[in-house]
Order: C-alpha cells, then structure tokens, then sequence
C-alpha cells in the first residue's frame, strides 16, 4: 500500500534568544529564511545559502552552526542564539565590543556570522578541542594557546568578502582575552543582563 | 524544493518501519548535505525523518580498548573526545581536517559516510551524470576532472568520495552496524561500498531503508603512532585533492605493524593493502616507504587532468611515513 501523502507543514515553537515564537512553516523553511522573512529577525544574513560562507551563524544549543541548512522544523526544542542575542542590555558582547574597537569588517555584512562564530571559538577552545592546525591532538598534550594560526583555522568557516581577516583575527584575540578575564574575574554580568 | 514531509523520531525500530513504508523518505541527521541536495534538486525525498535525537549520539570505550561510535555524534564530538584523540589522533585529525566548526557541530558520523560525491556535474541538474542519472553519461571524463578518482574508477564513473572521517576509519578496519525492519546487520567499511563499474548509482551494500546504528573501531595499538594529512587548493575548509590516513609501529627499524588509507582518490576511502603488504618486515626507511606506495600506485589509471595525484599520494606516503618513524623511535 502506497504511504498517505504526508503534510508538508508544521506549527512550530522555537526558542529564540530565550523568548518563544510560534509559526506555521512549510517544512522547506530554513531556520536562516523563517528568522529574515518570518520573524524579522534580520541580524542574521545570507550570504551564499549553502553553508560555504557562515554569514547565517547563529547557536543551536549553544554550538555554532550554519542556519541555512537548518531546517525551522527541525529546530524545534533548541536553544537558538542569533546576534540580537548577544549583547546584555546594552552592554555588548566583549567580542562585539572588541570588533568595533580595532575594525574587524569592512562592509559588515558577513560580520554578525563572525561574532556567532567567535564567541563559539573561544568557549570550543576553553574546553580543550584541538583544531586542525594544533600538532599534537592527544588530551595529555598541552592545549594549544589561542594564536594566530589557530583562530584563522578555527574561523575559516567565515569568509570575508571585503578580506578584512587581520583585523577580524586581531578582534577573536582580544574578544577571547576579554572574555577570559570577565570570567575569571567573575564580573557582576548577571546584574547587566538584568538591566 | 520539493515538498516534503516531516517527522521526528525517538527510537531506532520507529525510524526504520518508516523508512520501510516510504521507498521515498529520507533519513535527517545533520543535514549539511542532505539539505544542500534537495535545494539543487539532487536530492527529492517525499518525507525526513529526522534521526537526530535517536539515542545514538555517545562515544563507548570497549573493554578490548577499541570503540563503539553511535551514528548520531557529531563530528565535533567524536574529534574532541579524549579516547579517539589517545587511541586513534589519526581519526580526531580527520575529522578535524573536514569542513568547518559550524558544519563539524551539525554533521554526524552516520550522515558523513553516506555524503554524496562533491563532483561539480553530479550536482549541477542541467548536466548529465551516470550517478544521478543511470545512463546519462559521465562529462567528467572528458571534462573538468582535475580532482577526480585515480583509482578504482570505470568509463561510467570518476567521481571521488568526499569524506576525510571515513579515511581514517577505514585505516582502522571499522564496522558498520545498521538496522532495517528486518533486523540488523553489520558490513567492515572497507566493504561498505560497492565498486563502481556500470552501476554508479548504486553506492553503498547497505539494505533499502538501512539506519546504520554505530560504527566499531577494534583495538588498533598501532593506532596511538598515527597521522592524517590533507592537501588542498586552499589552507582549510575545502575538500581534499589528496588525503593520507597512516598509522606505524617500529621496532629495531623494522615495521612490525602499518596501516595507510588514501582519501581523495577512489569512489570509496581507499585502503592501501598493496602498499602495507609491501611494508611488512621492511626496514622503516624512505626506501621502502616509495616502494610501497609504488606497490599501490600501479594501480592508478590518471585521467589527462589528474595525474599529479600519483605523484603526490606517493610523496605523501614516504613524507607521513618518516615523520611516523621518527615519532616512533624518539
């Protein structure tokens, strides 16, 4: 017997930046397309719609991914986290911050793609994971330090079409220096986000 | 696009009576080809069933010392975990070498060894391609092949497989274990896919409606002294041009132990049993090393555009080899 036509859409919930938004999408919906088109959520950009450029990027679960090649309805239940939810009120993102202070774009287009995607660097790096050009993989080797070498690795999944790559480097540096020392210092950011 | 339907499951026996019903659905796992394929028209499922949240996502070290990969970890769980990192690095630097951190962190182990060919005329519709489309024609021959296959392809095929994890896994005699409604199986990965010849459309010996469930690594000591090393056109997230899984164990400067897998070159993750027959009880010198990779290399039948490839998986081998002795003996 021939399967019943299954339905081509679904109501769904998604949980944005902490806040619950329901849709009814056609199931060929991009996460990427229901954020622009259907919630107006246009932080987040298109770039080439294949997961080739990372301009999408955004955190499912607190991980980056390309969210042009996230279905919406395959979303459901995740914890999404697009660039309109990175700054605490109105104090931003250290690696925001760090971004605007030594110029790490040109035309900014492919830039919140990059914040996503650094903000996920440092915290991949701070748990221990070696990356492709890190010599010796095995967990009882030292972690490699954050160098150059290492973020250009680790970010190469953002192209920069204006070829802004020094300056974006030098940001992911100071971004993940930044970072390092609110976390050590334990700084009252509960307080901002409450704001 | 075309339309599709959607479900989601929670365990293995649900998703295959699915995929048993509907000759036209598809499994969902990452997606990051999958989704790719059905934007280009490749790919046209009538129904996803979407196996990410299946129970398979964990990384079991076996009392033997060997492991039990479930299908649904992603790529950066399997590269971050410490047992894949101590007992086969090879496998974490694969797995490392492919893609990006976004892609990585949505691609899973079972998704990566089912991946379709990167070959530019599979993928473009307007084109013909045996592989898309059985008797079409295959333009790559005569066409743009620069970074097509060297080994193992036919006059109906020349496309490469695009995955660097099953290089590496298959250095380490994996096995894939896969559920149907009929029950399970299992299939080493050296076996997994069929050889081309006229059939180029045919992929994988897998059954119609297969979930593979976990892949197996056995215990590999000689796998703690082991390497991956890709060549590309370009620094990092790009596909290989060609890629060398290799493992060595030395002892008085003989090879007692070695395990050499090209990436890059064939329709599957080539295993290099000619070159490690070569190997065995030879003295661990370059010497040696070129003739194995000679061994190999007679095999290879280079199309007019891609006959660098010989050359470079041969100074891949003696390279990655020396640097595995050296390690071995330091």
């Amino acid at each position: 017997m021939a399967p019943a036509t299954p339905s081509t859409h679904s109501a769904i919930s998604l949980n944005i930046n902490g806040e619950k938004r329901t849709l009814s999408v056609d199931h060929r919906t991009t996460l990427l397309d229901a954020l622009r088109e259907r919630l107006d959520m246009t932080g987040t950009k298109k770039g080439c719609d294949q997961g080739q450029c990372g301009a999408c990027t955004v955190l499912l679960d607190g991980r980056r991914a390309v969210s042009c090649l996230q279905l919406a309805v395959a979303a459901e239940g995740r914890e999404i986290t697009t660039i309109e939810g990175m700054a605490a009120g109105d104090q931003l993102h250290p690696v925001q911050q760090a971004f605007l202070d030594l110029d790490g774009y040109q035309c900014g287009y492919c830039t919140p793609g990059q914040i996503c995607s650094a903000i996920a660097v440092i915290e991949e790096h701070a748990a221990g994971w070696p990356s492709a050009v890190t010599d010796d993989v095995r967990p009882e080797a030292a972690p490699p330090p954050l160098s150059a070498d290492e973020i250009r690795e680790r970010m190469s999944g953002n192209l920069c079409r204006c070829g802004a790559y020094v300056s974006i480097v030098e940001a992911v540096a100071r971004g993940a220096a930044e970072t390092q020392a609110m976390t050590s210092a334990d700084l009252p950011q509960t307080e901002e986000a409450a704001a | 696009m075309k339309e599709f339907g959607y479900q989601r499951v929670f365990d293995v026996s649900g998703a295959v009576a699915l995929l048993d019903a509907d000759p036209d659905a598809r499994f969902l796992g990452g997606g990051t080809n999958l989704v790719d394929l059905m934007k280009t028209g490749v790919e046209r499922p009538a129904r996803l069933v979407d196996v990410r949240e299946l129970p398979l996502d964990t990384v079991e070290l076996m009392r033997d010392g060997g492991l039990r990969i479930g299908a649904t970890v992603t790529n950066s769980d399997l590269a971050a975990h410490p047992e894949v990192r101590r007992r086969y690095p090879a496998l974490a630097q694969a797995v490392l070498a492919g893609a990006s951190g976004q892609l990585r962190n949505m691609a899973t182990v079972g998704g990566n060894l089912l991946q379709r060919t990167r070959c530019g005329y599979f993928a473009d519709v307007t084109k013909p391609c045996n592989k898309r489309v059985p008797g079409s024609g295959c333009p790559a021959i005569k066409g743009e092949h620069h970074n097509h296959a060297i080994l193992g392809a036919s006059d109906h095929c020349v496309a490469t497989h695009p995955s660097d994890m099953g290089v590496a896994l298959t250095a380490f005699d994996a096995v894939v274990s896969y559920e149907t409604a009929d029950g399970p199986g299992e299939v080493p990965l050296s076996w997994l896919y069929l050889p081309v010849g006229d059939t180029p459309h045919r992929e994988t010996d897998l059954p119609q409606g297969a979930l593979i469930t976990h892949v197996t690594l056995p215990p590999a000591p000689v796998a703690a002294n082991s390497r991956y090393r890709k060549v590309r056109e370009r620094a990092s997230y790009a596909f290989a041009i060609g890629s060398i899984a290799a493992a060595l164990d030395v002892q008085d400067g003989v090879v007692r132990d070695v395990r050499l897998a090209f990436g890059a070159v064939a329709s599957r993750p080539w295993r290099a049993r000619a070159a490690e027959r070569v190997l065995a009880g030879a003295p661990a010198d370059a010497e040696a090393f070129a003739a194995a990779a000679d061994a190999e290399l007679t095999a290879a039948r280079p199309l007019p555009h891609n006959g660098y490839k010989v050359t470079l998986m041969r100074n891949l081998v003696v390279a990655e080899l020396t640097r595995l002795a050296e390690e071995a003996t330091r």
